[in-house]
This record gives C-alpha cells, structure tokens and sequence, in this order.
C-alpha cells in the first residue's frame, strides 16, 4: 500500500485555503444525521468534540478520567505559541513555520507544519474570547515571553498553568455542548478496541471503569486523541492513566504506526530520587529564560554550589551556543546536560543532575519579579525537594515528557484506516522528529478547532457508509477478543506486580532508547523487551475482577501494551540509521556531538503496519519532500 | 535529608457505592520521607497485591497538583495538614515516625462514594454545564487585542480561575457548598470583559443547578479556603453572591 498524504497541490501559503474550497461539504442540515466518536477529552479532543457539535453533528466523547477536565493537556506549563507578532520582534506565520520545520530537525511533512502556523493565530483569538485569562500587560494587551528553540517571543501564557486554562477553555465549550445536548459525555471509559467494518472506522468497544462492564458504540466516523506514549519509559512527566493502549489497538486494526521511535526528552525535569519514585515532574522550559543552565568544570566537584566560585563553573550552553544560550531546543539541551554527567561533572547525590541557576536574575531583576513570573514552580520544586530555590540553584535532570511519533495521518488528519481520525499528541504529524516548546498545546488545539471540523466533512460527504449497528458481527467479535484478553490477564495469578514488570521495562528503555541510542543497545534492548514480555504473561499477578473498579486490571491491559509496543519503537530506532533531533544514534554526529542526518536515505516518515504476533512490522516509507525550506545541519550557535 | 519512617494507617475500605465501609488498618514500615502521600499508598498496594489482598483504591492522575484526581482526608484535613497542597504533592516529611495517620474519602451526599476512597464527582461537571462558559462558537472571533482586559482583572480572573474542581472545598464544608467552586468559576468569567454579557444568567442558572445537585450553602465557615490547594480565597463566594443579587433583582433574566 502506497501512502498518500494527501498534500494540495499550489503554493505552500495557499495550500489550505484551496483544500478547504475543494473539500467536499456536509449540508447544515445532513449533519445531524452524523454520528462521531471522540475518544479523549483534552486540549485536541475537547476542542474538536465542541467544535464538531456547534457544527450540528451528534457527538459521543469518552474520557478515561471522572471529568473531561482532567486530561493531562491541563499540566503544560509554559505557553502556547503563535504568530501574531505583537511584540513587533519580527515575527511572522512563515517564521514560526520555519522554526518548526527547523527545530523537528526536517522531519516532518512541510505543508502540515504551514497549516500549523497559519491557524496558531486564530487559536489565541478563539482563546480570549472563551475567557481564557491570558497574561497581559499593564495596557491590557497580551503579554507573550520566549520559549527554547525561537528568537522572537511568540509564546502567550497564564502563569505557570498555560495548558490548565486553554484545557478548562475547550472543557466549558465542551460543557456547552452536553448542555445543548449535542455532546454525550461518557467519562470513566476505556477504548479497548476500534471497530472497522467494511474498511471503514465505524466504532469501538470501551470498559466501563466503575462497573467493568463492556460497552458498543457505533458511529460514522471514530476520532483518536489519546495523547502519546511516554509512560512506556515507566518514569516521565505524562499523568499515570497516559497510555500507548488506543493507538496501539488502532494499529493492530489496520492503522499505521509512524516514527515511534521520536520521543522527546525535556530537558528541566526533577531529578530522579528513589526506586519507589511513581513520575517525574517537570519545570516548564520557561525558567530557561532567566536561570543559567551550569556544572563545575572540574569533574567530581562535590562543594556546594555557594562555594563554587565563577571562575569554576561551565556555563555549558552559552559557552557552546552563543546566540541561543540558556535557549537551545530541548533535545540539545537534554543531550548536552547527560554529556556533562556523562564525563563526572553531575551534581547532586545521584551525579545525575545539573543546576539551573536564578541568582544572577534576581540580582538583575529583583526576587518580586522573578516570583511574579516563576512563583508557582519554585513553589513545586520547593514542594518536591525541600529546598529553596530562590537561595539555592534548582537541580535539573531531562525526563521523557512528549512522543513526537504516533499514528500517521495524512494532510486531512485520517490514518491509514477510513474514518479514523487521529489529533494531537496521538498522531505523529507536525513535530518531526523534536518539538518545540509551547507548539503542543498549538497543535492540539488547531487540530481540534481549525483542522478537523473541516476535514471529516470532506470524508463523510465522499464516503459510502452504509447503515450499522452495534449488533454487527464485527462488534461482537471485538468484544469477545477484548474479553478474552481481560480473562487471561486476571488468570495469570503470578508474583511479580504489574508496576514491578512495568519499572523494568522503563529502565530498558530509558538505557537503551532513550537520550543516546546505538545499534547494539537497540539489538539488546529488543531481546530483553521480548524476555520481560514473556514473563509479564507467565509472572504478573493481577488481582481482583474484570467485574468492578478495578485500577489493577486497567493497568496491567496497558503494560501489556506498552510491552509491544516497546518493541515497535526499538524496530523503528533500529531502522532508522541517522540521528536527527531527539533520535540520536551514536554511531551518527558531527564533531561537535551534534546529530547528523542522513537525507539522501532517511528524509521519511517511517510508517509501520502490523503482520500480525510475532511478526516482524512492515515499513512503509513517506517521503518528505521540501520545496520551500533548504534542508541544513542545525545550527543554534 | 533522607530518612524513613514507620507509621500506622486506618484506611477507609468499601467495596462499591451501596455497600457499608469500615477503617482497616496497615502497617506502612520503611517509608522514606522523600515520598509522595501517593508514592506511600502505591508501596502499601504492592504489598498487599503480592500477600493476595486487594488494593485500595485512590483516584490520581497527573500526580503535579494540577488535574485535580486525586484528594482523600487526611487525619480530618481535605489533601492532609500542608497548606496549599494537593495530595499527590504531599510528601512524607510531614509526618513523624510512629505517627497513626487516617485517610477516609470525601464526605458529601452529592459526591458518592465508588470504592474505598474514589469518590463520584459528577456534579461538577453538572453544575459547569449549567452555565460556566462564554457562548462562543468556535471561529469568527475577534482579534485577540481587540479587548484590552485590565492587567488586575486578568490578575484576578487568574487567581479564580486556578480552581483545579477536587472538591476538597464540598469535603471540608459542614455544609458541603458548593460555592468556593461556583464563586471560582462566576469570578474567573465575570471578571472578563467576554464574560459579561452572560453573567446574570451564569449565575442564575449555575446557582440553581448546585441547589438541585444537593449542595449546601454558605454559612462562612471558610474551611473551604483553608483546605482548596491552590488557596481560592473566599473573596470569590462574595463576588458569586453579588453577581447572584444583581441578577436576581435588577437583570431581566429570570
């Protein structure tokens, strides 16, 4: 099957608005009669199902949570970007869309990447009027600050809980919709499969977290906005439910996996304390604007950082980026932070760690303002680690925060699959192979607010979708594997706990996948996923029943999961001999220990299409192709 | 510093919503102070799924403070004795060894207990459908500078808006108000200039919701604002009140 994304045909600036001319539509009146499902609630799912109901079509949302507020879109901190160029920097839609396409290190799809940056404007207008109380200044305008990877300040914020607001802001459009009763809301359920029928996405079948029952839902069109796969590393920022379990059973069902092995590693975590530690927590980018990123030279320098004087001290990124500085994107602050650990300097009880420092801030600008900007952080950090940042540097470590990889989709959203869309965090598509900060939040909302309202129209008016029902073989078959599979979890009756086995398999993949990858680790790594698989099957013991609440079961169907998928994202690592932005295969850099991409072989979206258990996945390659940028090594110096 | 600690835990055990519950009690030996309250209660799960029990329980997510999942009372106190702090942020510092500590789950009518301390708090949800948001359709919306919002009003539509819906202002009211989260979300809105034109209606329709929900009302008790981890302060209850006053008498909403 060859892969067709679907790019318009014209000039890139032009593209969208002609494709959304030659989108076939849905008449006002026909859309009522249009069932979809939205399966997730957060930044790109609750804008899309509020969006799709104020359209008129009939709305099913399922969230994994009590409350559609709660999705974890709510913990991005920093900001959301976009062109509006107030502050008169020089910005502008094509900047940001170049720094894009830059900072994912040319790997990802050019016209997607525009589109991005085209509706990032209208997303802040549609923000303020929902009442999103965004920073301003003292004249009322909005506020915007810089963000790691860009030289303008695009980046607008609400405080430190930037994603917690634009999240409440979809949440009460979404809320306004089940008032009008154009929305079901269906909360505590579990996507445990998609439905296809006739090649076409016609529904899925969920678990009802209180009572364990499972339930049929059918529709005219399915859309994923499941967020990425970070907890596959077992320690990262992402919530505890985040899971790789909807676009995983997508995947076995005919949708194709793209680029799973990008994830992106953020470079301001808390380092990590203890084994019984259950997430790490991350400070927002943001404080990179004012602290200063530094090591002892010397190598095993145990003083506290009080008692180092300046002259013996590496300021590692102004030393080695002079124009960005402290600013570098995150996958070159991340891997620059471990090559300082890596050669001893780490500080900090475990060495695995480097301080971000705020003294020379305050000194500048005075404690009240540096409260004013980072209050609520330092107040988290001081929370976690009983020390004071405003006395002390923080102590940072990178952590698995954001998967770039996930679903492909093609320009219109929809996988490889008729009728499956994917948004947001789920579907692999703008970020290439790292993301910029404050671009998450921007791509879940333009996905669910600009890009898909209009895209599923042009599918449902092309599309024959004959009518269904939740009685149709291909549901009852569905339910049946999903069943089975819950029994068989709950009979394994081992030893070893499901967090146990998970544990294990994040330290595999944190060593072998993670911030610096080569070919033998991979090999090694895939071998050891396969063992662990094997023993999760024959040792976890699952208690309780599939018949009531029941968090152990949840979990282990997740861990079970993520323990294939692992193997995918090592199969695609493996295949994909370059490094380019948070891939960064060893035996591929430049002499600065940068990485170095290949584009004569590897300018593609690897996509990946199931064979079947125990069957290695098939590649399918989508070639990018640039006509508007010039591919070049990057550079941040 | 790293340190452990022993302690003894009373968990409130129930198996579904129409059963009886009662406080069992754990030992929780070896607890490193360094933990989260969460981290001690996955290490107490551990145990008890390998000696053949079930687990407790608990409702969490983000486990940063934000999501707002998680929350059990802690020895009396809604997300335990920090000031300001979620449960998930809790960390066993503040506790000394040896110390009992008595975890129950939510207490309200309206808030029905799932199992052991997960708690059903649909009726937030019911009360923001009722009217906590701005009518706007997606698109066709005015350039974002094109309202200038005063910097104290943004300021202060923040500090309400910051309500993360836990319910731990429902938990700590004798009463179980509901207002603290109504007041929060009436201010965040009512505050904006795009919030006005609906703000006797919203207060209207909200405040009647709550009432049918079950709720209570406000007899300014303030354990609300004592126990909200991110500090709302009653200030919001007094604008809620205005806001429901001006409505009811000189709007011509009904």
């Amino acid at each position: 099957m060859a892969l067709d994304a679907k790019i318009p045909a014209g000039p890139l600036a032009e593209k969208w608005d002609r494709h959304r001319f030659e989108l076939k539509m849905v008449n006002p009146a026909n859309k009522r009669k249009y069932e979809v499902i939205v399966i997730g609630t957060g930044l790109a799912g609750g804008s899309a199902a509020a969006s799709l109901a104020e359209l008129g079509y009939n709305v099913k949302a399922f969230c994994i949570q009590d409350s559609p507020r709660r999705a974890h879109s709510i913990a991005a901190q920093g900001g959301i970007n976009a062109a509006k160029n107030y502050p008169n920097d020089g910005d502008s839609i094509w900047r940001l869309f170049y720094d894009t396409v830059k900072g994912g290190d040319f790997r990802s799809r050019e016209a997607n990447v525009y589109r991005l940056a085209q509706v990032s404007n209208h997303i802040i207008d549609q923000c303020v009027a929902q009442g999103i109380p965004f920073a301003r200044e003292y004249g009322g305008l909005l506020a915007n600050r810089s963000f790691g990877g860009a030289q303008v300040s695009r980046t607008f914020y609400a405080r430190g809980q930037t994603g917690q607001q634009l999240l409440l802001g979809a949440y009460s459009a979404l809320s306004r919709q089940v008032a009008a009763g154009k929305v079901k809301l269906f909360v505590r359920r579990e996507l445990l499969d998609v439905v296809i029928i006739n090649g076409q996405a016609r529904g899925i079948v969920v678990r009802d977290l209180i009572s364990g029952a499972l339930e049929r839902y059918d529709a005219h069109a399915v859309v994923l906005c499941t967020g990425g796969y970070g907890n596959v590393f077992f320690l990262s920022t992402n919530a505890m439910t985040s899971n790789a379990t909807a676009i995983y059973r997508a995947y076995k069902k005919g949708a194709f996996l793209a680029n799973p092995c990008f994830t992106q590693i953020h470079p301001t975590c808390i380092p990590v304390h203890g084994t019984y530690q259950s997430k790490l927590t991350l400070m927002s980018e943001s404080l990179r604007n004012d602290g200063r990123v530094w090591v002892p030279k010397k190598a095993g320098d145990k003083r506290a950082p009080g008692q180092i004087p300046e002259s013996e001290r590496d300021y590692f990124l102004e030393e080695k980026y002079p124009s960005f500085g402290n600013l570098v994107p995150r996958d070159v602050a991340s891997r620059n932070a471990k090559e300082q650990c890596d050669q001893g300097k780490g500080v900090g009880e475990t060495g695995l760690a480097v301080y971000l420092d705020f003294a020379d801030a305050i000194k500048r600008d005075g404690k009240d303002v540096i409260e004013n900007k980072y209050g609520n952080l330092f107040q988290m950090y001081e929370k976690i680690t009983d020390e004071n940042p405003y006395e002390a540097p923080m102590r940072i470590y990178p952590a698995v925060h954001y998967t770039m990889g996930g679903l492909w989709v093609d320009y219109n959203l929809m996988s490889t699959v008729d009728g499956l869309f994917v948004l947001g965090e789920a579907n692999f598509s703008d970020h290439g192979a790292n993301r910029l900060g404050a671009s998450a939040l921007m791509q879940g909302l333009a996905d669910g607010y600009f890009v898909l309202p209009y895209t599923i129209g042009g599918y449902l008016a092309g599309a024959e979708l004959p009518k269904i029902s939740t009685d149709h073989p291909a549901f009852e078959l569905s339910q049946q594997n999903v069943q089975s599979r819950i029994s068989q979890l709950l009979s394994i009756n081992g030893n070893r706990t499901v967090d146990d086995i998970q544990r294990h398999l994040g330290l595999i993949m944190w060593e072998y996948c993670g911030m610096s990858r080569n070919n033998e680790g991979l090999a090694k790594a895939r071998v050891k996923v396969q063992q662990l698989r094997e023993e999760f099957w024959k040792n976890a013991r699952v208690p309780g029943s599939g018949t009531d609440f029941n968090q152990s079961l949840e979990n282990a169907g997740r861990v079970a999961d993520f323990l294939e998928f692992a193997e995918l994202m090592i199969i695609d690592a493996l295949a994909r001999q370059e490094s380019c932005g948070g891939h960064f295969n060893e035996a591929f850099q430049t002499e600065g220990h940068e990485a170095r991409r290949d584009d004569k072989n590897f300018c593609h979206v690897a996509a990946w299409e199931y064979a079947g258990d125990g069957q290695d996945p098939r590649l399918h390659k989508e070639p990018l192709v640039f006509e508007n940028v010039e591919l070049s090594q990057r550079s941040y110096k | 510093m790293t340190k452990t600690i022993s302690l003894t835990l009373k968990i409130w055990r129930q198996n579904g919503p129409g059963e009886k519950g009662r406080l069992e009690t754990y030992p929780a030996d070896d607890i490193s102070t360094d933990m989260s309250f969460l981290e001690m209660l996955d290490v107490i799960n551990e145990k008890l799924t390998l000696s053949g029990q079930n687990p407790i329980a608990f409702d969490h997510d983000c486990r940063e403070g934000i999501c707002g999942m998680c929350g059990a009372v802690v020895n009396g106190r809604a997300h335990g004795p920090e000031k300001g702090t979620t449960l998930c942020q809790l960390h066993m510092r503040h506790f000394k060894d040896g110390d009992t500590i008595v975890i129950e789950p939510w207490r309200a009518r309206t808030f029905p207990v799932i199992k052991d301390l997960v708690v059903d708090r649909g009726a937030f949800d019911t009360i923001i459908q009722a009217g906590g948001f701005i009518s706007v359709n997606t698109g066709g919306t005015p350039d974002a500078n094109a309202i200038p919002v005063a910097h104290q009003a943004a300021e202060k539509a923040m500090d309400a808006a910051a309500c993360i819906g836990c319910g731990a202002c429902v938990a700590a009211c004798p009463n179980a108000s509901a207002m603290l989260f109504l007041g929060a979300k009436i201010s965040h809105l009512g505050l904006l200039p795009q919030g006005r034109p609906e703000a006797a209606r919203r207060a209207l329709n909200m405040l009647q919701a709550m009432d049918h929900l079950g709720f209570g009302n406000c007899t300014n008790e303030r354990e609300c604002e004592a126990e909200c981890p991110k500090e709302i302060s009653i200030v919001n209850i007094a604008r809620l009140n205005r806001e429901f006053f001006k409505a009811a008498f000189f709007s011509d909403q009904t």
